[in-house]
């Protein structure tokens, strides 16, 4: 049967380590994501939403199932990044410390295909950090240290408005910075989506969040899916005991959250 | 009833390698009692973390005491060794629940030494005998319904992360400190183990472990649940102190409605609503500045802010560092 979906899951599980420390960090899970969807994956930490990201990064491969990015699967890496790329948690664990950003800017264009004139790279830059609100002449000669967590993470995004991926994985791109800096990554985040029209897979423990960026949540316990549905549903009208636990676990300033 | 803890004053700074100084902390002054929480909120780089150590009295270069006193139980923290520190302050009258849980344990030693370690560093008495500590150790942690064995037998690496939080509470208040200070203990968790770790907080309230905390977090609204008062911090000056209800429900200073307009909720409204952002960063404090620290980024600033300093003042029954807020 054809399908237009970018990923499309069947039954995939995922396993680490052998015997009877064996566990399961995926297990059958089954769903489809269209084009140019925001899906949000939603679940505490442990829950092997990272796993799930990284199969569709091409990190990992499902051990069971079929797990197809436009209805192909996932055989070289290398093509699979041109289209698809990613936002981590860390910005410093993301850049290497010992190269200047610009620089690192640059050598990411090393894995297209049709790689840009050198040009045309600089341009390209240049225009990918004022997307951010960053002047090219104020990280000139920078090095990661020398710039604060919300300054790098802005480093992380300009790297994929500069990429133009088709699909942008984003691994809890703001669990790190504080609530200013966050309400200003989301921003620059829907700002990429606008423009570049991807498709964006969010994972984040924080429903609230995903509440507000996606189209579709996804909500994950103990590695499988519990509940899938459109936000307003699943916030407002939540049908599995860990989509209820959650939400309850929110601070919310207007409702008896803890007894003192 | 007397304060516990009361800060006068209190002004630090950084000293880096080429003679700058950098004013992290300017005239902070707040008075404690017995069984009070109070929220410290601020976004990254606004002193939070360098006013912790100063309320220890731990300086350790490059921090330096600029002006003001400590008092704790109305004895100066200020003018001492951090040896001293050490060995008569921290774990007793003051003590720290450290941010990173997992930086905070030795990955080469287990949970029973580690805190074996600690209070024998900071007893201040030398001989001590192993056994009597994990004794204590065991008593301690049974009290918060933990698995005591399983814990205090493990390396850090084999726990979660929720649990190596409560190890690290655990130790922090082992000595019944008279005030502790939680840095950010919530920040890397989930928010269900989050919910965890206050609980097994407030456990340790109720227990009467200790009663006076000060904690610090970015999160507003965990804040309004936690704390009775609130002081909101910005560029290394508090901006705003009232209540939790007060400081949460109806901030006043233009800092704090940006901060709390800033969260996001899973509310109904929540998606018509966009969060505020605030643009541009805090100012640098190696220079002096003149005027209003909030100035350059404030939505509602007036071309006389740029010029004229700000002082708190009451507004509203709380206190405000804005001269326009009403």
């Amino acid at each position: 049967m054809p399908n237009d979906a970018i990923f499309s899951a069947k039954n995939i599980s995922k396993f680490f380590g052998y015997g009877k420390k064996r566990v399961c960090a995926v297990n059958d899970v089954s769903f489809d994501i269209a084009d140019g969807e925001i899906v949000s994956i939603v679940g505490g930490s442990g829950c092997g939403k990272s796993v799930l990201a990284k199969i569709m990064l091409g990190l990992y491969s499902a051990d069971q199932g079929d797990f197809l990015y436009k209805n192909k699967p996932i055989t070289n890496t290398r093509d699979h990044w041109n289209e698809v790329q990613s936002v981590f948690q860390d910005p410093f664990g993301c850049f290497n410390q010992f190269f200047s950003i610009r620089t690192q800017l640059k050598d990411a264009f090393g894995i297209l295909k049709n790689r840009p004139s050198s040009q045309e790279i600089d341009q390209r830059v240049d225009e990918a950090l004022l997307a951010v609100n960053v002047k090219p002449a104020d990280i000139e000669g920078k090095y990661p240290f020398e710039l604060s967590g919300g300054q790098m993470q802005r480093m992380l995004l300009a790297r994929i408005f500069a990429l133009k991926p088709k699909v942008l994985i984003a691994d809890e791109p703001t669990s790190m910075v504080d609530a200013c800096v966050r309400a200003n990554i989301l921003d620059y985040l829907m700002k990429l989506k606008a423009v570049l029209s991807m498709t964006i897979v969010f994972v984040t423990h924080d429903i609230g969040l995903a509440y507000y960026v996606s189209d579709r949540i996804f909500i994950m316990h103990e590695a499988q899916i519990v509940e899938a549905g459109k936000p307003e549903e699943v916030t407002q009208n939540p049908k599995s005991p860990h989509t209820i636990r959650l939400l309850e676990d929110i601070p919310d300033i207007n409702r008896e959250w803890i007894k003192k | 009833m007397a304060n516990i803890l009361e800060v006068k004053d209190l002004s630090l700074h950084y000293l880096t390698r080429f003679g700058q100084k950098i004013g992290a902390v300017t005239d902070v002054s707040f008075a404690m009692k017995q069984g009070e929480i109070l929220g410290i909120a601020g976004e990254s780089g606004c002193g939070k973390s360098t006013l912790v150590n100063g309320l220890m009295g731990l300086f350790i270069p490059p921090l330096y005491p600029t002006s003001g006193d400590v008092l704790v139980g109305g004895e100066s923290l200020m003018n001492r060794t951090p040896q001293e520190v050490r060995k008569n302050v921290l774990s007793q009258k003051v003590s720290m629940i450290p941010q990173g849980a997992f930086n905070a344990l030795n990955p080469t030693r287990k949970i029973k030494d580690i805190a074996a370690d600690v209070i024998a560093a900071h007893s201040g008495s030398k001989n001590i005998n192993k056994q009597q500590i994990y004794t204590r150790l065991r008593e301690r942690f049974d009290l918060f319904g933990m698995e005591t064995d399983h814990i205090l037998n493990s390396f850090p690496i084999q726990l979660t992360a929720g649990e190596r939080q409560r190890s690290v509470i655990g130790i922090s208040t082992l000595l019944n400190p008279k005030v502790v200070i939680a840095d950010e203990p919530t920040s890397a968790l989930d928010v269900t183990t989050q919910k965890v770790v206050i609980k097994m907080i407030f456990d340790l309230l109720e227990k009467n472990i200790f009663s006076t905390m000060i904690f610090i977090t970015h999160e507003l609204p965990l804040l309004r649940h936690v704390a009775h008062n609130i002081a909101i911090m910005y560029a290394g000056e508090f901006v705003e102190y009232g209540t939790a209800i007060q400081v949460v429900h109806d901030p006043r200073h233009p800092y704090t409605r940006a901060l709390m307009g800033a969260m996001l909720s899973a509310d109904a409204n929540q998606k018509s609503k966009k969060p505020t952002t605030i643009e541009g960063a805090p100012p640098s404090l190696a220079k002096e500045i003149i005027g209003c620290r909030f100035a350059e980024r404030c939505p509602s600033a007036r071309p006389e802010c740029k010029q004229k300093s700000q002082s708190l003042r009451m507004v509203g029954e709380r206190l405000v560092r804005c001269d326009y807020a009403e």
